[in-house]
């Protein structure tokens, strides 16, 4: 060949070819790829939040299914601030657009830029099903080594637990990661929030402990990840125990 | 190089030999120790073991096979950069594609698809093999280098899985009534430590079996 691989200007020339070459490619794929991804993540909220709601018609629907039946189940879409007032109030014909709407919150970019929790937004899903009336709250918080977050499906007394669906990022496999396994998320159904007319958080205990109204078992071996769990329902529900308790 | 008269059938001795190779008498992890960090980390579940390998596979393959039609135009000054941005553009293409089609199995291997980028075996590989010979025999190198990179994950994997969470493939494989007499799970073998062990044990089984791999 005559060209001098080695001299300076074909190196050059090289370089610049094939990074826009390759930059082309890659901004053309993320493109075209970006609806489905958006999808993907959109229907695993309406998933996670459908199984939330803690009723046996909906325990395993799937991703695909739950863009659909989202709607159905989920009549009213609430955002709340810190002192449990409503900030924003959409319902299932409204479509999920405006940036305050309870669907559109990123509790994990909130956690991650906000630091006060009551500049925080908080949203509420409000739930019908078989005539009954339930909510669903999500949570977030920090587990070992990173977030964890769950949907907490609550009765219409809003104190007690219907349903929990937990998730993380990545915690250890069989260990902190048993959090998002049903035997540890079915312990939290029929729990309460209310002890006497006041706040009671529901505390991750160590597991084999005697258990009252108020506590489900921890994970051995992920302590940490437990604690993160207790933690981020404390904090979490307390919000919404004002707001339902000032709207009975 | 001289051109060979007679074209070289497809699946000739020296080719099968590319792929053979790699499982023992080269094996890529055992070996050569490279590709390490990710048998360590991937190796919880055999089933992320073996997208984690398939992943690896296919992004080898593609990469020596690029590197390869390229090898006469690449200059030599930036030959390894040149290969990162290939490696790494392939790695975000198999991470937008799992994304967009198989979510659920993006999601379980979340940062090791972008890790793959510093996998040693890719750019051992692309460097050793690809830049000096053709495609065709790079794909292969590629592939044998792929499977002896999956073997161990998946034997690795095995062992981890049943002896640290008691399941294969997400199934229980453990009867409950092992449990019942004290059997218990050893949480060891879900962390990252207990793969060197196992995997040096595969190396010392290797190396007794396998005369030509004893050093001096």
């Amino acid at each position: 060949m005559a060209i001098n691989r080695e001299s300076n200007g074909y190196t050059i020339l090289f370089a610049v070819i094939m990074v826009t070459f390759v930059g082309g490619i890659l901004a053309f794929l993320a493109t075209a790829l970006k609806p489905a991804q958006e999808a993907n993540v959109r229907n695993e909220k309406m998933q996670n939040i459908l199984q939330a709601i803690g009723i046996e018609e909906l325990n395993d629907v799937s991703r695909k299914e739950a863009g659909a039946k989202f709607n159905d189940y989920v009549i009213e879409r609430i955002t709340l601030n810190f002192k449990g007032e409503v900030i924003k109030r959409t319902t299932n014909s409204d479509s999920i657009k405006d940036v305050k709407d309870a669907f559109n919150i990123n509790l994990l970019k909130q956690y991650k830029t906000i630091a006060s929790k009551k500049e925080r937004d908080y949203p509420l899903f409000v739930c019908e099903a078989n005539g009954e009336k339930f909510y669903v709250i999500p949570v977030l918080g920090k587990g070992l080594w990173a977030a964890v977050w769950g949907y907490i499906g609550l009765k219409s007394d809003g104190t007690t637990v219907n349903g929990a669906v937990f998730d993380h990022k990545s915690e250890t496999p069989g260990l902190g990661a048993e959090i998002s396994k049903p035997d540890f998320e079915k312990q939290f159904i029929g729990k309460s929030f209310e002890e006497d007319g006041s706040y009671a958080p529901i505390k991750v205990l160590k597991p084999g402990l005697e258990k009252d109204n108020h506590e489900v078992d921890g994970i051995s071996g992920g302590t940490f990840t437990s604690v993160g769990v207790e933690e981020m329902l404390e904090r979490t529900i307390e919000v919404y125990y004002d707001y339902f308790k000032n709207n009975k | 190089m001289s051109e060979v008269a007679k074209r070289e059938p497809l699946f000739s001795k020296k080719n099968k030999k590319l792929i053979t190779d790699p499982l023992n008498d080269t094996n890529p992890v055992t070996i050569q120790v490279l590709g390490i960090c990710s048998a360590l980390a991937v190796t919880v579940q055999m089933s992320n073991a073996i997208v984690m390998s398939i992943s690896v596979m296919a992004v080898l393959i593609l990469g020596n096979v690029i590197v390869s039609l390229l090898r006469n135009l690449i200059p030599g000054k930036i030959r390894i950069i040149v290969q990162l941005v290939i490696v790494a553009a392939l790695v975000i293409i198999v991470d937008q594609v799992l994304k967009a089609y198989v979510y659920d199995v993006s999601k379980q291997l979340s940062v090791f698809v972008g890790l793959i980028i510093t996998n040693c075996i890719i750019m051992g590989r692309l460097e050793a093999f690809a830049l000096g010979n053709k495609p065709w025999a790079s794909a292969l190198d590629g592939l044998g280098n792929g499977i002896g990179y999956g073997v161990v994950l998946v034997i690795v994997a095995f062992f981890k899985e049943l002896l640290g969470s008691g399941k294969l493939m997400g199934f229980d494989i453990i009867p409950e009534s092992f449990y019942e007499f004290g059997y218990m799970n050893n949480g060891l073998m879900l962390l990252p430590p207990s793969s060197l062990v196992i995997v040096a044990i595969y190396i010392w089984i290797q190396k007794s079996r396998n005369p030509k791999l004893i050093e001096n």
